[in-house]
């Protein structure tokens, strides 16, 4: 992964056009369905693309996570999410045979013939078939939202362009106002979107800055608390913000942007 | 009742999100760590919300020896006092807070890219 971190810099660096025509076939499949074995095959060409994935935390794929900020150690949860799967994948094969639920001929489940006790893992992986033949949706299979990295120009030297911000708040299913506002008060900043409907903001940042501030943003306003899937609606009722889940109905509130205390910089009379 | 609680496989508890100090409302109770870009690659780094009864001035002088840094208290208008320091000290701040007792982790949030 490093080496192609380190390639796909390479050939940005020298033409700064954003777009890559082999980008740009993926840009329509936003959200993909995929089995797991599939996907280690494209994980490789899916690195340059940041994920949210529907079990976990998001995860910007292809960038590095060397942060050692204790904030972003949560990331590293990802692999919990797998290992639970495996447990219930081993036995999928098993009983892809058998049509009902209940009771067939054959031994369906490992438990069968002997007079022991059910393990927790036998009966959670039974609970997933079954659940994944009458109703896939709520297996939790993987269904991934990916998105792409955020692309970043300077304009000048005192501002930044972030190019494809409509295009993430697109992905994210959010109004670019509540996106931006989010996004200037953590960096602290102002900014506005130009003709293009690209965001300007004032001062230097890399991409990995943006990628940053929206990976907390995807936590805070976008994912389900309980099934951390980001097909959600964010609302305004009676001045609050309340976060409602599609697909498991649930609902939390969630803090208003605040931008908080704002310094004054640059020449001293310009401050407010 | 605790015989069936024994019974359950998980210790998965429904209430620990509404629990944890990330969820959201209520940011009152925060120490807000922020940093702000100046001209060039300088910044500064602010600190909003500790409690009232602490000292800034001892607290500002202990950050500035820590860090080697300059920094003021400036008074806003609707905040109260605000710690400002040059540089990006965003984790020495809430280490430093943390280390002294004067914040809890939890209450500390790192604002910025
Ligand atoms: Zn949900």
């Amino acid at each position: 992964m490093a080496e192609e971190n380190t390639s796909q810099m390479k050939e940005e660096v020298p033409e700064l056009a954003p777009f890559d025509p082999t980008k740009k076939k993926k840009k329509k499949k936003n959200v993909v369905i995929q089995d797991p074995a599939d996907e280690v095959d494209k994980l490789a060409e899916k690195t340059e693309n940041l994920t949210v994935a529907e079990s976990g935390e998001p995860s910007f794929a292809g960038m590095k996570k060397k942060k050692k900020k204790p904030v972003e150690t949560d990331f590293l949860n990802d692999e919990n999410g797998e290992t639970g799967e495996d447990v219930v994948d081993e036995q999928v094969g098993e009983d892809e045979e058998g049509e009902g639920i209940m009771l067939g001929g054959t031994t369906r489940y490992p438990w069968e013939g002997t007079d022991r006790d059910y393990k927790y893992e036998e009966l959670l992986g039974r609970v997933f078939n079954i659940l994944r033949e009458n109703n896939p949706d709520l297996a939790g299979d993987r269904r991934r939202t990916v998105m792409r990295p955020p692309q970043v120009l300077r304009e000048g030297t005192k501002k930044t362009v972030f190019v494809n911000f409509m295009d993430l708040c697109k992905t994210m299913h959010r109004q670019p106002e509540h996106v931006m506002t989010f996004l200037l008060a953590e960096m602290g900043t102002s900014g506005s979107l130009d003709g293009q409907q690209r965001l300007v903001v004032k001062g230097r940042f890399a991409p990995k800055n943006f990628e940053g501030i929206l990976r907390r943003y995807v936590n805070e306003y976008v994912i389900c608390n309980g099934c951390k899937s980001p097909d959600t609606i964010l609302s305004k009722e009676n001045r609050l913000f309340f976060l409602r889940c599609e697909q498991c109905g649930s609902a939390r509130s969630v803090a208003p942007i605040k931008a908080g205390f704002v310094a004054r910089v640059g020449r001293r009379k310009a401050g407010t | 009742m605790s015989a069936l609680d024994a019974q359950l496989p998980t210790t998965f508890d429904p209430f620990a999100e509404a629990n944890a100090d990330d969820s959201g409302a209520g940011s009152k109770e925060y120490v807000h760590i922020r940093i702000q870009q100046r001209n060039g690659r300088k910044s500064l780094t602010t600190v909003q919300g500790l409690k009232k009864e602490f000292s800034y001035n001892k607290i500002l002088k202990d950050l500035k020896k820590e860090f080697c840094c300059n920094g003021t208290v400036v008074q806003d208008p609707e905040l109260g006092q605000v710690i400002q320091l040059q540089g990006d000290q965003r984790k020495n701040v809430s280490a430093f807070l943390v280390q002294a007792g004067i914040v809890k982790k939890e209450h500390i949030k790192i604002h910025g890219f």
